[in-house]
């Protein structure tokens, strides 16, 4: 014990987890570092998430009123008829297209699935399938991520607008918010695809992929939450 | 335990070999002395130390504001100051003292004593820590530039929402704190990853939960309420950059936004923020007072389920700031009840150290005197406190001078006192000499006056109806004498303050001229684990890591019972410390990374505030200084196993 705490470079890694050093909750502290910070993440999206909806009400309530500002906010010169229908039916579900955003969100979950694939393979020592699985995550992450900029101009040519409305500013703010959790993601994904090429990414190091699979799932997690509250409960 | 950042991603994985080229990283600083050693050190004390040369350091800063406060209400009607540049000192005052001082202060004694107080080498992430440091002083740095470029903040440090934004504060000085503020948050947060990571993971065998010191456990639930509160912080922010820079309407009431939202996040983050300041001192306090009243800690348990119930509690409370704001009976009695409640474990604290003090063989030097300076004026201030929660009075008292100085108790009276009891207990621990206790002892209790004639009168002038943050007042209005009186003590208090500086110079020529004698590894005859090696700490901490068995281990080496049941003292300090000899350690090597990712944080604050093309540059310092980091080994392998400096070498720089 007090060798290796003295030494710890010249203590061999014996630890099926590879975690390499002892601690006193048996748990990487990486691993540990990583839980932390997402918790602190919860709290973030939960900020962003309850600004949205007081934000959504609000504008709704406002819309409803007739409060012409805010009317004026969201009609441009061709959106009369959907600005109607939000008005009559008082929610924002005639901006969404559900079916749309339903494929795309089942894009991102899959990549989970691809992610936890990436991290079976790091284990085995497979790492042909490593790079493989974890290109598919990439695609799918980027895929979903076209979905949204694709998605950001649709709303944008309907008239929803970043400064010209409450619910406008609030939307783009948290699901863009997400987005940019998911292309950090991506870059991180990216990273472990050129250690891997460069042979440096290999069994033992198998924590580092978990790490990413880890954050990668928190994003995940997340966007079954934005989806649900933001899309399907108007 | 020691070094404990994973293995280098830059070299090829498996056995690490020496002969690999890393990927992409340069060669690494080796020195052990001078700036750069101070620049790149990734040494917990070191940046401990630097912390708390920061704070100290914006705490005179942060204190001319406030003295400017005070020669401008010293008589009616005057006009020292405009009402635009008074509104600009006090919310620099304010913010510069929560995030600059108090909050970093907090965190210097956490970075010195954590890893020493549970047997550890260093912190979980060496380098993350000395990032924390690096782009704490970033944002603190950049914060203080908004004077030279434009004006100040002036929308108090609670930066209340509507009024924060463009249409009524047109300037540039809200995004200053908006944006530094952020960059500074950064810092709390991985420092509150990394401490809590030390504490949950690094402790020494035995060390188990119910045998940590009292000011690690304190420190624990600070790291943990930072945790939460700062992104709550975070995102109130950035919403208020969004609406300033990117015409957003999240505060916009003429789209339907209800400002509101403001206070709500605000208070969120600050009210876990009023507490995360305060349990650091309680920790100190908890660790003097038992080292002076020659006593064992009264009610260690109760000590620490307190100090996480006030953790607890403390996300339960934030809408006291909010009674007069309308958000209905409803709410005004919960959190009325709640803030009611909070008192309970604090007042559980305050009795416990009274129990402590209670019977022991009392030792009044200057750091016992601190600390029994906190424990009776954070209860006064405790007192004020909680007649903040009885709400219709809280309905007269909001925006008055009463809670001006009910948070100058806690904050002042309680929280710097506790660090400064702090700084004279450990002083040899850090420094290798003592403080002289007789400059100690007048800088007490000139501070005790000062800090009274400042702000009792306060309470006073509050109840009358004085409110906050007005410039001035007229003489019809009955402030004169209280407030002449005010003025008086922030002066008595301002040169209090400053004496603990006079006192560290004096102390050193005295302690250089008497040739350098050593304090020893244990001057208090104290009980925690920091004690038991040598003074000024060796570079490596432990020689061999403890092994702990019982709650104030360290004590029970020296002092074990005789067979009637007396404690006697069986071994003297000197014998049972280590040597500090740290041949064959293996020390996490020194790192530029920590520094460029911090400095690179402003670079892109600069370029929101003023030119969003400032922000490439930013960014990819950013990423490439990530990158870098990254790749890099957290030890330096190409150096072999070295001998480490000898204490005598590695106190002359710290």
């Amino acid at each position: 014990m007090a060798e290796a705490i003295i030494d710890q470079a010249a203590t061999p890694v014996a630890d099926e987890h590879h975690e390499g050093h002892y601690t006193s909750l048996g748990l990487s502290n990486m691993k540990l570092a990583m839980w932390l910070f997402l918790g602190s993440e919860v709290l973030l999206f939960g900020a962003l998430i309850s600004t949205y909806l007081l934000s959504k009400t609000r504008f709704l309530t406002e819309l409803v009123a007739g409060n012409p500002e805010v009317v004026a906010g969201i009609s441009n010169d061709e959106n009369a008829e959907l600005v109607n229908e939000m008005i009559t039916k008082g929610s924002v579900e005639p901006l969404f297209d559900i079916p749309f955003t339903s494929l795309s969100s089942f894009i991102l979950l899959m990549s989970s699935l691809t992610m936890v694939l990436a991290h079976k393979s790091v284990t085995e020592g497979n790492y042909k399938n490593l790079r493989i699985w974890l290109s598919t995550t990439m695609l799918l992450g980027a895929t979903f991520m076209a979905g949204q900029v694709y998605e950001f101009t649709t709303f944008y040519r309907e008239g929803l607008t970043y400064d010209g409305s409450l619910l406008g500013t609030a939307f783009y703010t948290l699901t863009g918010f997400h987005g940019a959790h998911v292309t950090g993601g991506l870059i991180m994904l990216g990273s472990l695809i050129y250690l891997s090429f460069k042979g440096r990414m290999q069994k033992d190091r198998a924590e580092t992929v978990e790490l990413v699979g880890l954050y990668w799932h928190f994003v995940d997690i997340v966007w079954v939450l934005i989806f649900t509250i933001v899309y399907l409960i108007h | 335990m020691a070094i404990v950042e994973q293995e280098p991603l830059a070299l090829p994985a498996g056995e690490p070999s020496r002969s690999a080229r890393p990927l992409g990283v340069f060669s690494r600083p080796r020195n052990t002395t001078g700036l750069k050693n101070w620049l790149t050190s990734v040494d917990h004390k070191k940046i401990g130390i630097m912390y708390g040369v920061a704070s100290l350091f914006f705490l005179l800063w942060g204190g001319v504001p406030a003295l400017l406060i005070r020669l401008q209400l010293a008589r009616p009607n005057q006009g020292l100051l405009s009402g635009d540049a008074y509104n600009q000192i006090f919310t620099m005052h304010g913010t510069v003292m929560v995030f600059l001082v108090v909050m970093p202060m907090g965190a210097a004694f956490a970075n010195y004593l954590l890893p020493l107080q549970i047997g550890a080498r260093d912190v979980a992430f060496p380098r993350i820590n000395a990032f924390s440091f690096w782009v704490f002083l970033a944002g603190g740095i950049m914060l203080n530039t908004s004077w030279f470029l434009g004006g100040g903040p002036d929308g108090g440090w609670f930066n209340y929402a509507p009024n924060n934004g463009i249409a009524y504060s047109p300037g540039i000085g809200i995004d200053f704190w908006n944006v530094a503020l952020m960059i500074a948050g950064f810092g709390s947060l991985t420092g509150a990853v990394n401490l809590i990571t030390t504490v949950l993971n690094m402790r020494a065998p035995g060390m188990t939960w119910m045998r940590l010191p009292v000011f690690t456990w304190m420190t624990l639930v600070t790291q943990f309420l930072l945790l939460f509160a700062i992104p709550v912080l975070t995102v109130a922010q950035l919403l208020l950059l969004f609406d300033r820079r990117f015409d957003g309407n999240f505060f916009n009431v003429a789209q339907g936004a209800d400002p509101l939202l403001w206070q709500h996040l605000f208070w969120i983050f600050g009210h876990p923020e009023v507490y995360l300041m305060i349990l650091p001192a309680f920790g100190i306090v908890s660790e003097v007072i038992p080292a002076f009243a020659r006593k064992p800690i009264f009610g260690y348990p109760f000590m620490v389920f307190s100090g996480i119930a006030i953790g607890f509690m403390g996300w339960g409370v934030w809408a006291h700031h909010m009674f007069v704001s309308g958000i209905g009976p409803l709410s005004v009695t919960a959190f009325a009840v709640a803030t009611m409640f909070i008192a309970v474990p604090t007042g559980v604290k305050v009795l416990n150290w009274m129990a402590t003090l209670w019977g022991g063989k009392l030792i009044l030097n200057t750091a016992m005197l601190f600390s029994i300076g906190l424990v009776t004026q954070f209860t006064l201030g405790g007192l004020s406190g909680v007649s903040h929660a009885i709400a219709p009075a809280d309905t007269q008292q909001t925006d008055t001078y009463y809670i001006v100085a009910h948070f100058h108790y806690v904050l002042f009276g309680g929280a710097l006192f506790g660090f400064y009891s702090g700084l004279y207990f450990w002083w040899p621990k850090a420094f290798g000499y003592k403080l002289n206790e007789k400059i100690g002892k007048w800088n007490f209790w000139t501070m005790v006056l000062g800090f009274n004639l400042t702000f009792g009168p306060m309470h006073i002038l509050g109840l009358q109806g004085m409110p906050r943050r007005m410039q001035t007042y007229d003489t019809s209005q009955g402030f004169n004498t209280w407030n002449m009186w005010a003025t008086i003590g922030s002066f008595i208090l301002a040169f209090a303050t400053l004496s603990i500086l006079y006192n560290a110079l004096v102390s050193y020529l005295g302690w250089r001229r008497a040739g350098r004698p050593n304090p020893g590894p244990d001057p208090w005859d104290a009980r925690s684990l920091e004690w038991s090696i040598q003074s000024p700490t060796p570079e490596h901490n432990f020689d061999v890591t403890p092994t702990v068995t019982s709650l104030d281990d360290w004590w029970y080496h020296k002092y074990q019972e005789d067979e009637n049941g007396v404690l006697r003292r069986v071994a003297s300090s000197k014998e049972l410390a280590q040597p500090g000899n740290g041949e064959g350690v293996h020390l996490p090597a020194p790192s530029y990374w920590p520094i460029i990712v911090a400095f690179s944080l402003p670079i892109i604050g600069y370029g929101l505030i003023f030119s969003l093309w400032l922000c490439i540059p930013g960014v990819f310092l950013l990423l490439a200084a990530m990158y870098g980091w990254s790749l890099e080994p957290a030890d330096d392998l190409d150096q072999d196993h070295h001998s480490e400096p000898e204490p005598e070498l590695a106190q002359t720089h710290g």
